[in-house]
């Protein structure tokens, strides 16, 4: 008997049982709160061209149609990879999930949901994201190497999002220091 | 620009580096006019704080003109702030609740994973303290970039030398919320462990708060004069048995309320913090709360226990039996600055609080290598360092 959420299992085929189709590798992203309307969440979100510049690795995406988007990915070791999402379920102010269509290049879908949180404090929303890297395990091995893992990567996803409904920006560090050439956006550790 | 940077423990170097420039639409660049080292810095220079890389900014008290701003920001260009250490995004539920250290939304996503591992939760953003709060770049240097400008920096009046404002960047706000955290009542006996720039102000706070009594604790002779300049009694620990003395200077009772100005770099001379240190100097990783122990074992049942000072991990043989069975309340936390400003601010302004006192040394940016360790190392004739950009050589004020 219990009230705890999936991924808080500590058996692990129950936490990935939970994620979704278990063909591809799924993460969770730490649900997040944010102090905003379920309704201005969910129309934020639903613009997938916004999440550009929320997500770290997604270089841009582009509205094809009402149900369609092509979105542009950095993948590891520089390269882009592309491929069309479709939505497969939207539920206005609640849920939207996608994936990618048949025969794309990369192999992934994705679902958030917005939830009221608790009265005065806003919304939550849980996503779940599974990606298929390029090339395989090998892929995956090489990306946590680079700090392009998904698991981290989602979670700060989440991160960003919140930072920009609550504050209108992402916050960002990038500044002078001493440090020897290194890209001000990125403070890869 | 010039800017104070660490390059490893103890040692401080100050560089030639980039300029700052506005990144996102609530910026400001400040051009720094003054800006001092703080007692936590030393936990930087001694190397105790990790996540700190080579060629990292230091500074976290500082004050200066607006020369620049993005197009949300509020500020005007040529207005005189001083900026809050604490990167306050103004948005968040912390920050709704005044909560400004905590806020949420300050640390950026790729540094804030790490506070999330240690602490449970991301911490909140701060100028010039390791990439644990954000990496932001700090104030020891001739210019900075302030993010949320609209929320932090508070905009000073004309007929206010910088020395007299710019602790309300942090020593002063933080000094006061500790006093806050006492809960003083009337007729109580306010014990505070550490002399230092906080402690003295906890001090001057804690009396302007109605304490009956403040019994002030330190080792540095300086320091101990300054504490009873404020308006303390004052108790020496090296000649001294700390508890004792409070027992009977309070018949019996103990200090209805104790406040820990010291924090992780505790001297002390008993055996637990040789323990510590030896720990701590092998990475075995541990604080060295010898001042907190004391505090816990020598406040009163039902009393009131305040932490300001700085910790990091974990700490060893901590007296949580004591802290039960007295049942003590403990309030702590790093200072919500933007909370305290504009009050402090009137204070000063009329009179009732004096932030001059404890300056000890003026210098230069380029002086600050030679500085910091003098403040490490002579901490009795070293109270307080006020950097000021475009100064050569150092002075001492008193």
């Amino acid at each position: 008997m219990t009230d705890a959420p999936a991924i808080a299992a500590r058996d692990k085929d129950q936490r990935e049982a939970a994620a979704g189709d278990g063909d591809e590798k799924a993460v969770v992203g730490r649900t997040v709160t944010i102090n905003r309307p379920r309704d201005e969440v969910y129309a934020f979100w639903r613009e997938f061209p916004n999440l550009a510049g929320i997500m770290e690795n997604v270089e841009r995406i582009e509205t094809i149609d009402a149900q369609r988007s092509l979105w542009v990915v950095k993948g590891p070791a520089g390269k882009t990879v592309e491929w069309e999402s479709v939505v497969t379920d939207d539920d206005p102010g609640r849920a939207i999930a996608w994936q990618s269509v048949e025969g794309a290049d990369v192999k992934s879908s994705g679902r958030v949901e917005f939830i009221d949180a608790a009265p005065g404090r806003g919304t939550m929303v849980r996503a779940t994201f599974s990606y298929d890297p390029p090339g395989g395990v090998i892929g995956e091995w090489i990306a946590k190497l680079f700090q392009r893992e998904p698991a981290i990567q989602t979670r700060r996803d989440l991160r960003r999002f919140k930072q920009f409904m609550e504050t209108g920006e992402v916050a960002s560090s990038a500044s002078p220091s001493g440090r020897e050439s290194e890209s001000p956006t990125e403070q890869a550790l | 620009m010039r800017a104070v940077t660490w390059q490893g423990r103890h040692d401080v170097r100050t560089e030639t580096v980039p300029d700052p420039e506005i990144v996102n639409p609530r910026d400001a660049i400040i051009k720094v006019t003054s800006t001092a080292i703080c007692g936590s810095d030393l936990h930087l220079y001694d190397g105790y704080i990790p996540t700190m890389r080579a060629g990292d900014i230091l500074g976290h008290e500082f004050m200066g003109e607006v020369v620049e701003t993005g197009p949300k920001s509020t500020l005007v260009k040529g207005q005189r702030v001083v900026v809050p250490f604490t990167v306050s995004c103004g948005d968040c539920f912390f920050c709704k609740k005044d909560q400004y250290s905590a806020c949420d939304n300050a640390n950026p996503a790729t540094t804030s994973d790490m506070s999330e591992t240690l602490y449970g939760y991301p911490m909140g953003g701060a100028f010039g303290y390791a990439h644990l709060t954000g990496g932001y770049a700090g104030g020891q240097a001739e210019y900075v970039r302030v993010p949320y400008s609209d929320v932090g920096p508070i905009v000073i009046p004309d007929g206010f030398e910088d020395d007299k404002v710019l602790f309300l960047s942090d020593i002063l706000p933080t000094g006061w919320m500790a006093a806050e955290n006492a809960m003083i009542e009337e007729g109580d006996t306010v014990a505070v462990w550490g002399c230092g720039p906080v402690g003295l102000f906890a001090i001057q706070s804690a009396l302007l708060m109605g304490a009956h009594r403040v019994i002030a604790i330190d080792h540095y002779p300086r320091r101990l004069e300054l504490a009873k300049k404020m308006g303390a009694e004052v108790l020496n620990y090296r000649d001294t048995d700390i508890r004792e003395a409070l027992f009977e200077m309070t018949g019996g009772i103990g200090p209805d309320a104790c406040i820990d100005c010291v924090g992780m770099e505790s001297h002390g001379m008993g055996i637990d913090n040789l323990v510590d240190t030896v720990k701590a100097h092998t990475f075995l990783g541990t604080d060295r709360p010898a001042a907190l122990r004391q505090a816990v074992l020598a406040c009163r049942k039902g009393g009131r226990l305040s932490i300001p000072g700085v910790y990091g991990g974990m700490a060893d043989k901590f007296p949580i039996g004591a802290l039960m069975e007295k049942g003590l309340t403990v309030k702590s936390g790093q200072t919500h600055v933007q909370k305290y400003t504009q009050m402090l601010l009137d204070l000063i302004a009329d009179g009732k609080l004096d932030t001059t006192f404890m300056i000890s040394h003026h210098g230069g940016l380029d002086d600050a290598a030679g500085l910091y360790k003098a403040w490490h190392d002579e901490q009795n004739d070293y109270t307080k360092i006020v950097l000021k950009p475009g100064m050569q050589g150092v002075t001492a004020l008193q």
